[in-house]
């Protein structure tokens, strides 16, 4: 795990550590990539400048994998961290050893969801728009939220409360406030997502549904096949989207340079070949060919109009639901061997993450499931995670 | 066999907002020093956000408003991708699948008559940076001053058919993109450029033949030879089977007069176009399409008939004075402050044009204080200040807008004396001082007089009324 503070050591309630996709001025922001190995930016996370004026400190930044939208980190340029022979996230590492009250990350394709839900942690990825992303590592613009990790649901708030908010600096923040709503009553338990799930998490979906209701919450079972669709649309945009994002880096004006070329072209071409990692290198040949002319309507333009279909899916649930309940995960670990067996995992174990990524829509994950709620209701559905933790303890 | 020219054209226009179009970077840096107007946002840099400048899309409607456009009321920004050492994200935000503006119409008058070009749409973009190659480093150095400076492409149907068109075209957009103040359109100055899209078929044919582009032309003589080439080339191409043409991008060479197929590897790739997901759509709700379309200016020759029939201008000096929308608004200033628009236009038409071509400044360029201007010529017309001191007070003001004529006259010497002893006494010097003069105009010499009229004139140092002059000086020759 690579931190880059040593001012971990002081213990303090205000204490909060980022993830390496926000900029800082005092600490270097690598994305997890080579490529950017010791990049200094200019300017600073709109969500940092935020926590810093509300007495946050800044303790120090934890690793990512290469721009975070692999499982838990294991892309990273420093290596994936292991312990008894489990895949760990930097940020879960960090709340576990107490070292940060929460941490603040950029969730792009489900690490933070992931990582929250196999570590009794809580974590919220808010309404899209409602957090500033001034200040990100762009990967996947069109669903990335700056999300809050910690290790319980009140924290959560408190921390999201803050960082949220109009910024005039993002084009795609929203002047809305969030809605108090009253607690949740009624919650749609989506079987059609429980695809592929282990034992272990076919309990705590058991016992979180069986806590709900013991809550006087009335939970139905519901079917929806076009929510299963969200990971093969998602896979698309983010592709899409990120290799994009990543042309910029190219070797030229900062970052990684390859030391032998002639010429442009191939200054550009070393640069890219040694900096950047197998997942990405896969992931942008994937995302140039959807926007290509021959694929663009055939496959990314399809994809934008299954993200309306999922959206309005979901308008009709809510319509009769405050919220849907559905797992985070496959499994509460991923064992080291997992990913030899899972190569594709990014693009597969984002199928219960996916649903929330391409709506915009809020969750919150908290033991193995996660909760999705219309747009705005992300403290609602805090307040409903609380109810899961009491059971807990 | 006869052959016809089909032209369309790709105009790109710098748009005259203060800032550029993502973020506040001032967006005039012509003369600056490299890098001078720059931040994070326009470097490329992760992390920064694209915020719409709004004046652009206003700049943008305006645009697509004198050009008789269709506006689109939910215009979207889309990326354009690809790798090029002045574009610091790898791509430009541009408008690919919901333009501004669409459908519009632009008529035009050559000397074979009037014709309308079709305009297929406008889309605002980004412009890219500039690269700087240092021949004794052996080195390219990029400047981003020019990145993110908004821009307009004008892309016209191919209606053109001749480089004369094509020039009256050109003259007639940035005439129109001058009156509404969206747009300086100065090749010179980088502030409008051009591809030109060409092929050529037997006349009356109604197939395109092989069509090519050159790109980014930058002054009308070069457009005017590269389509007088291309259209050479393409005819003994069909003709005579000299090469096999294929559409390609080719660039003009201006100093060899040729053009030139450019390297496939700068032409082959794909875009990939895709909506900008940082960019939301921009709505235009009718209070905004209604203040804009109330801001449009009076049409060049709406403004052409009113000096006609409303001031009583020839139509000639109508012509001149709507060339500029600078003109026409010195013009109508100063009318309202000397109330005859035949001396308005005069004083324009005659000196004032006249100043700016000895000072090689476009007429659009035209800085000075057009209420004094007004306060001049009525200054000359009620005979107050000799029409020669009147024109190098006028030169006066050109540097200096702060100047109040009548003051200035007055601290100058330039006001008329209404001292007839004076000019009775200069006219007798100057009658003694050139009998023979006397005599020429005796003897029926016309010009004889005028001879002794400029000398008197002189010796007054203008300040005189001339009729009054003429009347002592007639008087006393005939008393002699
Ligand atoms: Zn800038």
């Amino acid at each position: 795990m690579k931190i880059y503070s040593s001012k971990l050591d002081k213990k303090s309630d205000k204490a909060i550590v980022v993830d390496d996709m926000l900029l800082t001025v005092d600490m270097p922001t690598s994305a997890g990539s080579k490529m950017l190995d010791g990049y200094m930016s200019l300017f600073e996370a709109e969500a940092i400048t935020r926590l810093k004026a509300n007495g946050y400190d800044i303790v120090g930044k934890a690793d990512v994998g290469e721009f975070s939208f692999d499982l838990l980190g294991e892309t990273s340029c420093n290596g994936a961290i292991v312990k008894d022979g489990k895949l760990c996230n930097a940020s879960a590492e960090i709340l576990k050893a107490d070292e940060a009250v929460a941490t603040v990350n950029l969730e792009v394709n489900g690490t933070v969801i992931r990582a929250a839900a196999q570590n009794d942690l809580c974590a919220v990825k808010p309404t899209y728009g409602t957090v500033s992303r001034y200040g990100t590592v762009p990967v996947a613009c069109s669903g990335e939220c700056v999300s809050v990790m910690s290790r319980n649901a009140s924290v959560c708030r408190e921390v999201l409360g803050v960082i949220a908010g109009h910024d005039d600096k993002d084009g795609t923040s929203l002047p809305e406030p969030y809605e108090y709503t009253s607690g949740v009553r009624r919650v749609a338990f989506l079987k059609s997502m429980t695809q592929g799930i282990d034992g272990e998490i076919s309990e705590k979906l058991s016992s979180f549904k069986a806590t709900l209701e013991k809550n006087g919450v009335e939970v139905c079972e519901l079917d929806d096949e076009v929510i299963c669709l969200s990971n093969i649309a998602w896979n698309i945009l983010m592709s899409s989207e990120l290799c994009n994002n990543v042309s910029r880096y190219d070797g030229v004006k900062y970052g990684h340079r390859a030391e032998s070329f002639s010429g442009i072209d191939e200054l550009y071409t070393n640069s890219r070949t040694e900096a950047f990692g197998e997942l990405l290198k896969k992931t942008i040949l994937f995302g140039s060919d959807n926007l290509s002319t021959e694929n663009y309507m055939k496959v990314y333009d399809k994809a934008l109009r299954i993200r309306r279909v999922i959206s309005e899916a979901f308008a009709k649930i809510f319509g009769e639901f405050d919220a849907a309940l559905m797992p985070a995960c496959s499994t509460l670990s991923y064992g080291e061997d997992y990913l030899q067996s899972n190569k594709d995992a990014a693009f597969t174990e984002n199928f219960y993450t996916a649903p929330a990524s391409i709506t915009g829509l809020p969750a919150v994950a908290v033991g193995g499931i996660q909760l999705i709620g219309k747009a705005f209701s992300d403290m609602m559905l805090l307040e409903a995670a609380e109810l899961c933790e009491k059971e807990g303890k | 066999m006869k052959y016809e020219t089909v032209i369309g054209l790709e105009v790109h226009v710098e748009l005259a907002t203060e800032s550029k179009i993502f973020c506040s970077c001032s967006a005039h840096s012509y003369g600056s020093e490299p890098n001078e107007h720059v931040c994070p946002a326009c470097c490329g840099m992760p992390g920064m956000l694209p915020v719409v400048n709004k004046r652009v899309v206003d700049f943008g409607m305006k645009a697509g408003m004198m050009l008789n456009c269709h506006i689109n009321r939910v215009t979207t920004f889309d990326k354009k991708s690809y790798y090029y050492p002045d574009l610091p994200a790898a791509y430009q935000t541009t408008q690919w699948f919901a333009p501004v503006a669409v459908n519009g119409l632009v008529e035009i008058e050559t000397s074979k008559g009037k014709k309308n070009v079709r305009i297929k749409q406008i889309h605002m973009e980004e412009d890219a940076g500039k690269l700087v190659h240092d021949i004794r480093e052996d080195t390219t150095h990029v400047d981003f001053n020019r990145t993110s400076v908004p821009l307009i492409e004008i892309v016209s149907q191919p209606d053109l058919s001749s480089a004369e068109e094509v020039e009256v075209y050109l003259d007639r957009l940035k005439n129109l993109l001058r009156f509404a103040k969206v747009a300086e359109c100065e090749m010179a100055h980088g502030t409008m450029r051009c591809d030109v899209n060409l092929s050529v078929r037997p006349e009356g044919s109604d197939k395109y033949g092989v069509r090519t582009e050159m790109k980014n032309m930058n002054s009308i003589e070069a457009i005017k030879r590269a389509i007088e080439y291309e259209t050479a080339r393409h005819i003994d191409a069909i003709e005579n089977g000299t090469e096999v043409l294929v559409q390609e991008t080719r660039r003009w060479d201006d100093i060899k007069g040729k053009s030139y197929a450019m390297r496939t590897k700068e032409t082959a790739g794909d875009y990939r176009y895709f909506p900008d997901p940082n960019v939301m759509p921009v709505v235009i709700d009718d209070e905004w399409f209604d203040s804009i379309q109330d801001s449009l200016p009076e049409f060049p020759e709406v403004k052409r008939d009113r000096y006609i029939n409303e001031y009583g201008l020839s139509e000639y000096d109508a012509d001149q004075i709507t060339k500029s929308i600078a003109l026409c608004e010195c013009f109508e200033e100063a009318y309202s402050v000397c109330k005859s628009a035949k001396d308005a236009a005069n004083w324009i038409i005659s000196e004032i044009m006249s100043i700016l071509n000895k000072r090689m400044i476009t007429y659009d360029m035209l800085k000075i204080n057009a209420h004094a201007l007004g306060e001049l010529i009525l200054l000359v017309s009620d005979g107050k200040v000799g029409r020669a001191n009147a024109k190098k007070v006028l030169s006066d003001m050109f540097d200096d807008l702060t100047i109040d004529p009548l003051k200035y006259c007055e601290a100058n010497g330039y006001i008329v004396s209404n001292d007839t002893g004076l000019v009775e006494k200069v006219v007798a010097e100057a009658i003694a001082n050139d009998p023979k003069a006397v005599a020429d105009y005796k003897g029926g010499k016309e010009k004889a007089l005028m001879s002794i009229y400029g000398k008197c004139m002189k010796e007054l140092k203008g300040n005189c009324d001339p009729q009054m002059l003429r009347t002592i000086l007639i008087d006393a020759i005939n008393k002699i």
